[in-house]
């Protein structure tokens, strides 16, 4: 798994977040929502906001006992798209861009998300979508995703280690034809265990 | 291409927001209405697969490497409507668990990635694959496509930023598309190479191995998600895209961010596009634009004729 996801955090480990893991969902995403917007969009000048903002966050994660380290590194993987475009903005003579605020506000956005992530279980965020009325379908989907994602990622990477073990030849034409099979291989099995998923849901009375 | 926050303003987040919104649920209605129960928990199980395909890497020069981005593939597999939802599934999934791509932003990445390519990659695919009906030629197709919408959602993704006020459209745009001219290349062969190999093993499980039913419903779908992505292109990108630069003045007056970019004067875009015995910039860097799309078309159907004809070529191959 560690080589499949470099996020360094573990989203949904049930014991992290300590005391600000039992606040209602709702509120929570409520909250993130709110605080997510206002950091998007406030004036550039809003350093208030800001500094408040990232006073908030740290009381959160002392609160809940997070510790920092995940958090920053997946602050670091972020880097290439603000990157990509404070040097576009820095080609252009004119620049309009204030990287530093962009990349502030979006550093923000992104911790809190983190954050959210890390405290509230994926179940917990559907019941809230189910309660403001998001269709059965989106959030079947979402479930059933959810649900199969590692499952699916830890194929992934079986079928590459029996590749592995079992080619000897090299070349970039060759690695992309491997790789391409293992992938419509991936969507071969997924359509199948779909099969299965729907007779197990049929006999668990769904619909 | 996860537009984090911070990189839109209000109003692009808005539009691309309600654009987005409006798209998925016709794309849900449509769904609910013509896909049989047997095949909803598919669409959970497509968006897993799409998520751990995106974790397969593709080694590029050096030790760099790429991953499919998929949105082409998976129309391609499940029609519009299904793609719209898996990839727009992808996306809440990918913004709320693993925090990649911004939550104020999510409506311009369901716009870029779920509409535009999803919707534009199956339109070039179907119109191709009408034409080059054989397994040689949707594969060609498929490769062309996702070239294709690659391309679209990253003019997508720069119109918003431009329109956002964040980088200015004549800079934003030619890198993007620049760059994802070349990242299109390896989509459309990587969308084209997994294609083959479910068309291989099992090509029950592709669409057009089925009778074709329902071609009215189809019809709807394509007319109504192609009506929803143009209505955003034209929203984001046709303020941009008028080739005389007193038009882009004007439009940059009337959104109100002219003196941000006033330090430089706006001068004709086609500078470097220029073809030699063409008068007009415009008509110069759409004549440049076309030669390109021909030029991957042609690639594409070189690819196609190498891909299929050679199960095994030897590592030599050059690719």
């Amino acid at each position: 798994m560690i080589e499949l996801f470099p996020q360094p955090f573990a989203p949904g480990d049930p014991q992290a977040g300590g005391l600000v893991r039992r606040w209602p969902a709702t509120v929570k995403l409520a909250g993130a929502l709110a605080l997510i917007v206002g950091t998007a969009l406030v004036p550039v000048g809003g350093r208030g906001w800001f500094g408040g903002m990232a006073l908030l966050l740290a009381a959160i994660m002392a609160l809940g006992r997070i510790s920092p380290r995940p958090l920053l590194l997946r602050l670091l993987a972020l880097s290439p798209f603000v990157a990509g475009v404070a040097l576009a903005a820095a080609w252009h003579p004119g620049g309009t861009l204030d990287w530093r605020t962009t990349a502030l506000r979006s550093a923000l956005c992104l911790a809190t998300v983190i954050l959210l992530a890390q405290t509230t279980a994926f179940g917990e965020m559907l019941a809230v979508l189910r309660r403001v009325r998001v269709p059965a379908l989106l959030i079947t989907t979402l479930a059933l995703m959810q649900r199969y994602l590692f499952v699916l990622a830890d194929e992934t990477v079986r079928m590459r280690r029996a590749r592995a073990s079992r080619t000897f030849t090299g070349g970039r034409w060759f690695a992309w034809r491997v790789a391409a099979t293992v992938a419509g291989q991936l969507f071969v099995r997924a359509s199948e265990r779909a099969e299965r998923v729907y007779d197990a849901m049929c006999a668990r009375g769904w619909r | 291409m996860h537009v984090p926050d911070g990189f839109l303003d209000a109003k692009t987040a808005l539009a691309t927001g309600a654009l987005s919104a409006a798209g998925l649920g016709f794309a849900l209605r449509q769904v609910r209405l013509e896909l049989p129960p047997r095949r909803v928990p598919l669409l959970g199980l497509a968006a897993a697969f799409l998520f751990a395909a995106q974790l397969i890497n593709f080694p590029v020069l050096g030790g760099t490497s790429g991953h499919l981005m998929g949105g082409a593939l998976v129309a391609a597999l499940l029609g519009p409507a299904a793609a719209v939802v898996v990839v727009a599934t992808v996306l809440l999934v990918q913004c709320f668990l693993f925090a990649d791509g911004g939550v104020l932003a999510l409506g311009a990445n369901i716009f870029n990635l779920g509409l535009v390519a999803t919707g534009g990659g199956y339109t070039v695919y179907r119109l191709v694959a009408r034409c080059l009906p054989s397994l040689q030629g949707r594969v060609a197709a498929l490769a062309f496509a996702g070239w294709c919408s690659t391309v679209l959602a990253a003019t997508a993704c720069a119109g918003e930023l431009a329109w956002s006020g964040t980088v200015a459209w004549r800079v934003v745009w030619p890198a993007m598309a620049g760059v994802h001219a070349f990242i299109g290349l390896g989509e459309g062969m990587v969308s084209a190479l997994v294609f083959l190999a479910i068309a291989r093993t099992r090509p029950d499980l592709l669409p057009d191995a089925a009778p074709p039913k329902a071609a009215a419903a189809r019809r709807r779908e394509w007319v109504v998600l192609g009506l929803l992505t143009s209505l955003g292109l034209a929203l984001l990108v046709a303020p941009f895209a008028c080739p005389w630069p007193d038009g882009l003045e004007a439009v940059a007056a009337r959104l109100g961010f002219a003196h941000q970019a006033s330090a430089a004067p706006l001068a004709a875009p086609a500078a470097g596009y220029a073809l030699p015995g063409v008068a007009s910039p415009g008509l110069a860097t759409a004549l440049a634009g076309a030669s390109g799309v021909l030029l991957v078309f042609g690639l594409a159907v070189a690819f196609s004729r190498l891909a299929v004809a050679k199960p095994a070529p030897s590592a030599s191959d050059p690719a």
